[in-house]
């Protein structure tokens, strides 16, 4: 595992990220991060003029948690699935416990009668966790290029 | 009846709503006659987000676009974003801080009230060229619009007939604004949400306390909003404006039992937060409101749901889109605790929100589910044939005081 490069265990992390997505096994995708995480997802208008608020706004793992039961239990939207193209992480910065990255996405969505359309495309703005074997997020934040959003966002990004 | 839309609609009542008001072309553009640039005010920007001499937003009024700023007198101005020359868009950003405008076509000029100052090429070249002797500047400035601001809120109005914006709102509508936006705000976050249905279905959505607990488990589960709770719902006198409210009290084993008598999908039991300070959040208002949805006709509407509050300004963009255009807002003293708070219980709004992502997506199931309706009607009768305040939220008063001041401006 030594020989494995920090670019080649956060590619692995995002293949791993997504299929756990697009495969709908939600419950397991709070895993990805710490229990003292942030999650935010906002558009790239916010963030460059940083504005804190978001779509989705996590300040830990059980916020995750609730968002996955309240799909499961709580909230009425079409089914759904989404298709997430990653592109390759940009490394920003690496220290000793810690590293932070850019990867570009791309979402495509297909609705229960099979419409499939372009949903969203940006940034994962990451940082990791590098002290385990396993990477886990510390904070995610997912920047969607528009500021316009389809009306219904419940699977996460 | 009107002869441009031969909409059959039931004379003298509101009970009754043809479904093709939400389907035809000629419906939008009389909207945007009749309604739009109206005798009504129409929701621009917050005061707070264009602060200094030269500042400036984009929005629309309807479809139109417009161009708010504010000049080196401090006044707030707003005039049609569209160059007197050849129609070209004058400010192609969504907002900034300038000196004046220029279109970019031909780079006529405009100062921040939106006068005409300056036609390139005005005298010609070299005595050749330019604009006759008889064009005047000052007769073709672009429209502009009356402002009006309340609380922090900028309005404006293309029409000379319309109330001032006190009586326009009303005394009732007035408190429950001032209520909320009593102390300078600060926007948070701002954010699109693209709505695949008619605007009015959502306008109507919003007002429509009926559904609220019906269609939204995540509120009645947690006791956000039981129709059991104390509340009510106000209607303007002209019907187009509303409030509904409530406040939790103390847990009502009676009225839990009520719901479940009636077996309801919304009270489903047995669902918890692995995070329960989701819903923790802060008194910050004496009277004990937890809840106030307020709507200005005909596209504004003013949120308060907890600690949570927005703006939400719902512009058509075509029969059957509509941009819900957010405002997410603190108040300008939040300490960083307050704040969180806020970024939090913003998880419950918005088209990820737990709450209002069903409101987001039940327009398009309508729109979708009429398709065929032909000259059919939507059924508007919980509560009767009222459009007056209601102490109860089972009840459509507010839905049809849309109606009410909708048809009377339409003319139909």
């Amino acid at each position: 595992m030594d020989t494995v490069s920090l670019r080649e265990k956060i590619a692995a992390f995002q293949a791993a990220y997504i299929r756990c997505i697009d495969r709908n096994e939600l419950e397991n995708w709070p895993d990805f991060f710490l229990p003292q995480c942030q999650y935010t997802v906002t558009t790239a208008d916010n963030h460059r003029a940083g504005l804190a608020a978001g779509l989705i706004w996590a300040s830990n793992r059980a916020m995750l948690q609730d968002r996955i039961s309240a799909l499961r239990h709580a909230n009425i939207y079409e089914r759904h699935s989404y298709r997430h193209i990653v592109g390759l992480p940009f490394i920003v910065d690496s220290q000793a416990q810690t590293a932070s990255s850019e990867t570009p996405f791309m979402v495509a969505r297909i609705m229960h009668d099979g419409e499939t359309s372009l949903y969203c495309t940006g940034i994962y703005h990451d940082v990791y966790n590098t002290s385990a074997n396993t990477l886990r997020l510390k904070s995610r934040i997912v920047v969607c290029d528009s500021s316009r959003i389809d009306t219904l966002m419940a699977i996460p990004l | 009846m009107s002869q441009t839309h031969p909409i059959q609609w039931v004379r003298g009542q509101h009970t009754r709503v043809p479904y093709a008001v939400y389907q035809n072309q000629d419906v939008l553009e009389q909207e945007q006659k009749r309604v739009y640039e109206g005798p009504t005010w129409n929701y621009l920007c917050l005061e707070a987000e264009i602060p200094e001499p030269g500042s400036y937003r984009t929005t629309f009024v309807g479809r139109a676009p417009i161009v708010v700023a504010r000049d080196t007198d401090g006044e707030i101005y707003a005039f049609e974003n569209r160059c007197s020359h050849r129609g070209a868009l004058i400010c192609l950003e969504k907002a900034g801080t300038a000196k004046d405008f220029q279109c970019v076509y031909h780079a006529w000029t405009y100062d921040l009230q939106g006068s005409l100052k300056g036609v390139a090429f005005e005298a010609g070249l070299n005595g050749a060229g330019g604009m006759p002797p008889s064009f005047c500047k000052e007769d073709h400035s672009p429209r502009k619009l009356r402002i009006a601001t309340f609380c922090g809120l900028v309005f404006g109005s293309f029409s000379d007939e319309v109330d001032g914006i006190e009586d326009y709102l009303g005394p009732e509508i007035c408190a429950r604004i001032e209520r909320v936006l009593h102390k300078p705000v600060e926007v948070i976050g701002r954010f699109t949400q693209a709505l695949p249905n008619n605007w009015k279905l959502y306008f109507e959505n919003v007002k429509d306390s009926y559904h609220a607990s019906l269609l939204h488990l995540f509120f009645t589960t947690f006791r956000l909003n039981r129709l059991s709770q104390r509340g009510a719902v106000i209607v303007s006198e002209s019907g187009g404006h509303h409030v509904s409210y409530s406040m939790v009290d103390a847990p009502q084993a009676e009225a839990g039992k009520q719901y479940q008598e009636q077996g309801l999908r919304s009270d489903q039991e047995g669902y918890k937060l692995a995070d329960p300070t989701l819903l923790a959040g802060f008194k910050e208002y004496e009277d004990g409101i937890t809840l106030q949805i307020l709507s200005v006709f005909p596209g504004f509407v003013l949120q308060q749901i907890q600690n949570c509050l927005a703006i939400r300004q719902v512009l058509p963009r075509g029969v059957e889109k509509t941009d819900l255009n957010w405002t997410y807002l603190g108040y300008a003293d939040d300490t960083p605790e307050q704040r969180d708070v806020r970024l939090k219980q913003a998880n419950l709004i918005g088209p990820a929100g737990f709450v209002s992502m069903e409101d987001g997506a039940v327009g398009g199931f309508v729109q979708r589910g009429i398709a065929a309706a032909g000259e059919d009607q939507a059924v508007i009768e919980m509560g009767g044939d009222s459009t007056s305040s209601s102490p109860s939220r089972v009840t459509e008063a507010s839905v049809r005081g849309f109606w009410k001041l909708y048809r009377r401006l339409m003319d139909i």
